[in-house]
């Protein structure tokens, strides 16, 4: 099958959420199978709204969402089959060691003893924290937190990874850690859909970015498509990023 | 305007941290409903005043000279009153020790942290005197509008408790952490308090039942073996209850020395304070626990997975485990009194079956939210892909299970005893813990396991027709056990209450 004729990794049309305001306001999103896409804007631009609806973990007033051809909204559990998810504070059990975490994590995904044993064990290694697999997550620092929060969205191996600012409050050898794991994620095949304040990352790690404000799609690109909308051949991600945004202000 | 850094300036910043926690608690954290709060607030001082009318009955004609039973009641429930204070009181302090909110920018401040834990420790004392006021005020109300007003020194006397209370309460709490160091006294002070809120009542129905045969602590406090071993009617052990008959003398003794004993434990304690507070920031750097030899993966079904994982939290977890077995110990009396019948042939054994439905109630209830809304990993169990009802009744079984393994040892006895009786605890013990669990699941709001010590915040509803309903199934418990039809009208009131919830909860509009 060539690349053009497979599903969307996630397709949304016409999405809607509104709380006080509207969060999201008709967004249209198309991520490719494979693709390291990274969401970014401003603060409250509708973001990690976006992405909840996505994980299933908000309910959109309006819209459709398709993950790898699964209408999300029809039938979410064949969709959070194949999703992963990360927020960006680490939601794990203190009272439980990674590897029982893995363990719970398996049993919810429904994946077989030996694979999932095999995958922790791989993931615990891959991200440092082999030494740390038997002690309880009590004593953990934020950082090996996270890690072993990212280790729980991996170990069923989904198809589809979303991360909202999974890099917050770790440090550079933890941050690079958790860019390598997902990289090769991406390597084999996975897609990632990632939100994150810094640029730098983003500049470095994505094939597409899409911007967002006021809850819609402003821009969207490789890093080359966008520095040509803005007229700039060699401005950094984040004077492209100022510049597109002042330019959403503007004309709105 | 007072001085930044003065006992004055704490004092204003205290107060209004404490004014505002206070008003979000009963808001249950929304804003603007003071005129709520106020009404609600009306309404249950009322009801209190109603109720200490229908209770106290002609308690208020008693005189300045009385009897010494009556003095040894009246100790005896300023003890009972003292031992909840003294609990209250333990607990608080310790949360001052281990509560980091706000410390490590004052400990990091050029100001005399002493005057600030000075604070604190007066604002407990001022704490636990409000909350044993609201509740026994009403009853001095009562006593002072049927016997006169000199019964109004029952709130000096209640003052006077409090600040013992609370010396106490600093003093063993203090104790512990030079004895057992700050990871241990966290736990052992929060089991100690409950310990010593319970003690005191369980024991005396535990004296009660082997000296009478019953559970009336009335009748054991009036037998006449206690009276010939109390002091003599003219000893200064009575003052306290002088003081609360309205015998001004007394009421001044007691109050002064109250007062000298907490303003030196407060002098001798508060400087010592800021050296725990900074020993107990550095706890949870301490040492990791891990498991003895590596953890093989093993699989379940997700609904076994989800069991699992809830019995294993509750396991591991001490303090909130504590937190819910603690109503156990309430069971230890009707263990007792299970014995004594068994042993000596007595019919008794009736009292059981209520406090057994009712503790499932209790247990049932805390535990549910613990799993229901505690859990930590929200986002995690809602992204799986299995159906959240699946996952929420696996929630539940958990919760039963644990109820089964804790109540199951007391309807075996039972059965040892009388089949019916047992298979009367048996079914209101299902009734009630299933009713609280349902409550808890039509109520659920997401929060931390953490805050399990301030669910009842979250719904009043919730917290009340949790307490209503287990009463009720107690009631047919009671009645059922007592060979009655009558059961069968007091399960209908039962059902009814959960049928009222139902149109109150949250989960109606979901």
């Amino acid at each position: 099958m060539r690349q053009d004729e497979c599903p969307a990794a996630l397709e949304i049309k016409g999405l809607r959420k509104r709380f006080e305001r509207p969060a999201v306001d008709g967004l249209d999103l198309h991520v490719r199978p494979g693709e390291f896409y990274m969401l970014l804007g401003p603060n409250g631009a509708g973001k990690t709204t976006t992405l909840r609806m996505v994980s299933g973990l908000l309910r959109p007033d309006e819209g459709t969402i398709a993950v790898f051809g699964i209408d999300a909204l029809a039938d979410p559990i064949a969709a959070k089959q194949i999703t992963g998810w990360l927020s960006d504070e680490p939601m794990i059990y203190d009272k439980l060691t990674p590897l029982e975490y893995l363990e719970f994590v398996a049993g919810l995904w429904n994946v077989e003893t030996a694979v999932a044993d095999a995958r922790a064990r791989d993931l615990l290694q891959w991200l440092g924290l082999e030494k740390h697999a038997d002690e309880r997550c009590e004593q953990f620092s934020r950082g090996m937190r996270q890690k072993v929060a990212l280790a729980g969205a991996l170990v069923h191996e989904p198809r589809l990874i979303i991360l909202d600012e999974p890099l917050t409050g770790l440090d550079a050898g933890s941050a690079r850690l958790v860019k390598n794991v997902l990289a090769a994620r991406v390597r084999a095949g996975g897609t990632v859909i990632m939100t994150t304040h810094i640029l730098e990352i983003a500049e470095r790690m994505a094939d597409r970015i899409g911007v967002i404000a006021g809850g819609r799609l402003i821009a969207e690109g490789t890093l080359d498509e966008l520095r040509g909308r803005i007229g700039s051949g060699d401005a950094s991600l984040e004077d492209m990023f100022l510049a597109i945004v002042e330019q959403d202000l503007t004309a709105a | 305007m007072s001085t930044a850094g003065s006992l004055t300036w704490f004092a204003q910043h205290e107060s209004r941290l404490a004014w505002r926690d206070m008003l979000s608690m009963l808001a249950a954290g929304r804003r603007g409903r003071e005129r709520q709060i106020a009404v609600g607030v009306a309404v249950f001082a009322g009801f209190m005043h109603v109720v200490a009318f229908f209770a106290l009955g002609g308690a208020g004609r008693l005189g300045l000279h009385p009897d010494l039973p009556t003095l040894l009641t009246i100790t005896a429930g300023a003890l009972l009153s003292g031992s909840a204070m003294l609990s209250q009181a333990m607990e608080s302090v310790t949360r001052t020790f281990y509560t980091r909110s706000d410390l490590e920018l004052i400990l990091s401040s050029p100001t005399r942290a002493r005057r600030l834990f000075a604070v604190r420790i007066g604002a407990i004392a001022a704490t636990v005197s409000l909350m044993s006021l609201l509740l026994l005020g009403p009853f001095i109300d009562v006593l002072a509008w049927r016997g006169g007003l000199r019964w109004l020194g029952g709130y000096g006397l209640i003052v006077a408790v409090s600040l013992v209370a609370t010396a106490l309460a600093v003093i063993l709490t203090t104790s512990l952490f030079q004895t057992i160091g700050p990871k241990q006294t966290r736990l052992a002070a929060q089991i100690a308090a409950a310990l010593i809120g319970g003690l005191f009542v369980i024991g005396l129905q535990m004296a009660a039942m082997f000296s009478t045969g019953t559970l009336s602590r009335l009748a054991f406090l009036r037998s006449h073996y206690v009276l010939a071993h109390v002091p003599d009617i003219h000893s200064a052990v009575w003052w306290p209850a002088r003081a609360a008959l309205g015998d001004a003398g007394s009421l001044v003794a007691v109050l002064a020395v109250s007062l000298l004993l907490f303003l030196a434990v407060t002098a001798l304690y508060a400087p010592r304070f800021a050296n725990y507070a900074v020993a107990a920031s550095g706890v949870s750097h301490g040492s990791a626990r891990r498991r003895r030899g590596s953890h093989t993966l093993r699989v379940r079904t997700a609904a076994a997975t989800m069991r699992h994982k809830e019995i294993l939290l509750l396991i591991r977890d001490p303090w909130l485990m504590s937190q819910s077995l603690m109503q156990l110990l309430y069971l230890l009396p009707p263990a007792a009194l299970l014995w004594r019948s068994f042993a000596f042939g007595g019919h008794a054994a009736v009292v059981i079956v209520p406090v057994l439905i009712m503790a499932a109630g209790q247990l049932a209830g805390g535990l549910a939210w613990l799993t229901i809304s505690g859990e930590d990993a929200a986002d995690l169990v809602l992204t799986a892909p299995i159906a959240q009802s699946r996952l929420l009744r696996a929630k539940i079984e958990a919760v039963l299970e644990c109820i089964a393994i804790m109540l199951g040892p007391f309807v075996l006895g039972l059965l040892l005893f009388s089949p019916a009786l047992a298979l009367i605890a048996a079914c209101g013990i299902v009734a009630s813990a299933a009713s609280a669990a349902t409550i808890q699941l039509w109520f659920r709001a997401q929060a931390k396991r953490s805050q399990f010590r301030r669910r009842h915040t979250a719904s009043r509803i919730a917290t009340f027709s949790e307490a209503f309903t287990s009463i009720a199934w107690a009631a047919t418990g009671a009645v059922a056990a007592a060979g009655s039809w009558l059961a069968a009208i007091v399960a209908l009131i039962a059902i009814a209450i959960l049928a009222g919830v139902r149109l109150f909860s949250p989960a109606r509009a979901r």
